[in-house]
């Protein structure tokens, strides 16, 4: 189901989003010296019912992407449509009631309650701000959220800090599901608990899916979480976009080197296959998205590099993988299988 | 602590680490579906334990009274002489600025010139001033000015800090530069030195004057101190969260900026009754203060500076009152601070 193919329309479009941060200097008469260009000209679509991985590496944009897409940050230029509807033009009422139809999942799930609210008030909170349940209702309606994610009913008028690291993040599911969103934005929801947990949370987000039918934008940098829940997946390097397509053709064809060295990188559970040999090391740090390289922004640390790659920059597009990439010399000698990729199709 | 429930749980979820990463991991590399395994191990680590613990679960319902970041600082209070000592002598002396005729022996405007500069004895407690007027009902009568000036100014300086504050702090900006370069011109003018400059140039100065006059000069520090702590509080996950939400700026700053900001606030502010008492103190003692026949302890002391030598209680009396007061306050900030800030515990 790559995203050609699809006759259906996108709920959430993001059309050449940017989003530039001003560096400054001076404490009263700010100047600025820079821009950080966290986010550059992204585009992607999703669809009603589907999950959609955004992934890349710590500080390439996948975060910022997401927060101005809720407008927590405000854009520095492109569209987003939600149901046809430019967000980034929306009133300050349309952006409310935006904010029922797509949720938030944080990562971290120590800071993303709030220590003084019972878990109770913290799952309410949003009826409170869009109606919807009366408040007769809100402590019953709390029980039921509570048992949909796992967790005691009971346990409405407890403390945060009386929970687990994954007892909380249940928590915040049972607050984003409470509106019946449209979209769940989870950022990151699982990195920052302990593995034995994440494999239960992500579950959670799948049966949810199953139960309410809505849409995940799923960010994260664990290419094998991802794999679990994504129908498609865009790879993010430096603020791009650089590979593109759904979960057999990213992990079992990868076409860019960047996708190729991340999920080279993904650990294989199994002592015996050590020798794999296929470990691509990428040499030198991600370049200062202040100043990125011209052209390709990958080009500094790809082996593939030739002077083309300086030049203009490449764009997203289907170069006969059957799905786009951002690359002059996509190729596919490396597969997440490790096996050579035409045993695998 | 009893809230044995989530470490039990906790223990619950260590003792699967083993059986479910593995299970996942095994999943990462080949693709197999990993619902069904770890969504039965997931579900029966959380619902079973509670189902087996039903006493658990009844002691629950119990806990979250206390369970709250107030109700830890109350349960730690109670237990500590510091604050207990701290907080007997300040309801004490609340007690006796209310109700000061119930403690005094004599009316303290009755003066007999006959009994001037007696020594303490069983008639005179504290013995008398040069005007023969009982001392132990003068320094009694003074504690209603000092704690009235206290509390008013602390009072009205909090609303100011609470309110600037969190606007300055929260909306940031120019109206943060504005606010915040104010109140740095407020901040360096010394106390003491600007009570003099104005309060000098007022002919009748009562209780209302030199409240109004502290107020003016002290709210600099206090709404600095709001600010930081805002904006410490502003950066945390669950705001993003409640914007995310769609909630309001005011519904933000009330329900989860401001309670979460506002210990440090509470600390200072126990500090600071202590300190504008002395300020009081010192002002009328320098003769810009409060006038006679006002009663007040700043006062007293100023008299009683002239005959330290032929008459010292004269000046002992009021001047431990006076430090008594001050140091209750100060410590009975020490004593929430070691309770409200989580840290130093």
């Amino acid at each position: 189901m790559s995203s050609e193919q699809r006759t259906d329309e996108p709920i959430l479009r993001v059309v050449n989003l940017k989003k530039y941060f001003p560096v400054t200097r001076g404490i009263i008469f700010k100047k600025t010296i820079g821009t950080v260009q966290a986010v550059d000209d992204v585009s992607f679509d999703l669809y009603p019912g589907e999950s959609l991985g955004l992934v890349g590496e710590s500080g390439c944009g996948k975060t910022t992407t997401a927060r101005t897409i809720l407008r927590l940050d405000e854009p520095t230029s492109g569209e987003a449509y939600f149901q046809g509807r430019d967000i980034f033009k929306m009133s300050r009422s349309e952006l409310r009631d935006l904010r029922s139809e797509i949720t938030v999942i944080f990562q971290d799930p120590y800071a993303s309650l709030n220590p003084r609210m019972t878990v109770g008030d913290i799952i309410a909170e949003p009826w409170s701000i869009h109606g919807g349940v009366p408040r007769k209702d809100r402590k019953n309606k709390t029980q039921e959220l509570l048992e949909v994610v796992g967790l005691n009913p009971n346990n409405v008028s407890r403390y945060p800090h009386q929970f687990s690291g994954g007892q909380r993040q249940r928590i915040g599911i049972a607050r984003a599901i409470a509106v019946d969103p449209k979209i769940i934005i989870c950022d990151e929801p699982v990195s920052a608990l302990d593995v034995s947990v994440q494999a239960q949370v992500v579950n959670l987000l799948e049966d949810i899916q199953k139960e309410f039918g809505v849409s995940y934008l799923f960010i994260a940098h664990d290419l094998a979480i991802v794999r679990h829940i994504v129908d498609r997946l865009e790879v993010m390097y430096l603020g791009k976009i650089v590979e593109e397509g759904d979960e057999f053709q990213v992990y079992d064809h990868t076409a860019h080197p960047y996708t190729q060295a991340l999920l080279s990188a993904v650990p294989i559970p199994d002592p015996r296959a050590k020798n794999r040999g296929n470990r691509i090391m990428l040499e030198g740090d991600v370049p200062s998205p202040t100043n990125p390289p011209s052209g390709c922004r990958f080009r500094t640390r790809c082996w593939k590099a030739q002077d083309v790659c300086a030049g203009e920059i490449p764009v997203l597009e289907d170069r006969g993988q059957g799905h786009p990439v951002a690359c002059y010399f996509p190729g596919v000698e490396f597969s997440a299988s490790g096996a050579p990729p035409t045993t695998t199709a | 602590m009893s809230d044995d429930p989530s470490k039990e749980s906790q223990e619950a979820n260590d003792g699967t680490i083993g059986d479910e990463s593995h299970l996942y991991a095994d999943t990462v590399g080949e693709h197999l579906p990993v619902d069904v395994v770890t969504a039965a191990g997931d579900e029966s680590t959380e619902k079973h334990q509670f189902r087996q613990t039903p006493g658990v679960a009844v002691g629950l319902d119990e806990l979250p009274r206390n369970a709250s970041l107030w109700g830890d600082a109350w349960r730690q209070l109670r237990r500590q002489p510091i604050f207990l000592i701290s907080a007997v002598i300040i309801v004490v002396l609340i007690i006796i600025s209310m109700f000061p005729g119930f403690f005094a022996t004599h009316d303290p405007h009755q003066c007999n010139l006959i009994d001037s500069l007696l020594k303490p004895s069983s008639e005179h407690w504290f013995g008398t001033d040069l005007q023969g007027c009982d001392y132990y009902s003068r320094t009694i009568y003074g504690t209603r000015v000092s704690i009235s000036i206290g509390i008013i100014v602390v009072f009205f300086v909090s609303i100011i800090a609470i309110v600037g504050g969190s606007v300055s702090g929260y909306y940031g900006g120019s109206v943060d530069s504005i606010i915040g370069r104010i109140t740095d011109i407020w901040f360096v003018i010394p106390t003491i030195l600007g009570g003099i400059v104005i309060l000098s140039l007022v002919s009748t100065r009562g209780v209302g004057t030199v409240s109004l006059v502290l107020i003016v000069l002290g709210w600099a520090t206090l709404l600095r101190l709001v600010r930081s702590s805002v904006l410490a509080v502003k950066a945390n996950d669950y705001v993003d969260a409640a914007r995310a939400m769609g909630a309001s700026n005011t519904r933000i700053i009330v329900r989860h900026v401001l309670p979460n900001a506002i210990a440090p606030v509470i600390i200072v502010s126990a500090i600071y009754v202590g300190v504008i008492i002395a300020a009081e103190a010192a002002l009328s003692f320098l003769g810009v203060g409060l006038q006679l026949p006002a009663i007040s302890w700043g006062l007293m002391i100023s008299n009683a500076q002239r005959r330290i030598i032929t008459a010292p209680y004269l000046l002992v009396f009021p001047g431990a009152f006076l430090t008594l007061t001050v140091f209750s306050f100060i410590l009975m900030g020490d004593a929430l601070r070691d309770a409200l800030d989580p840290k130093l515990r």
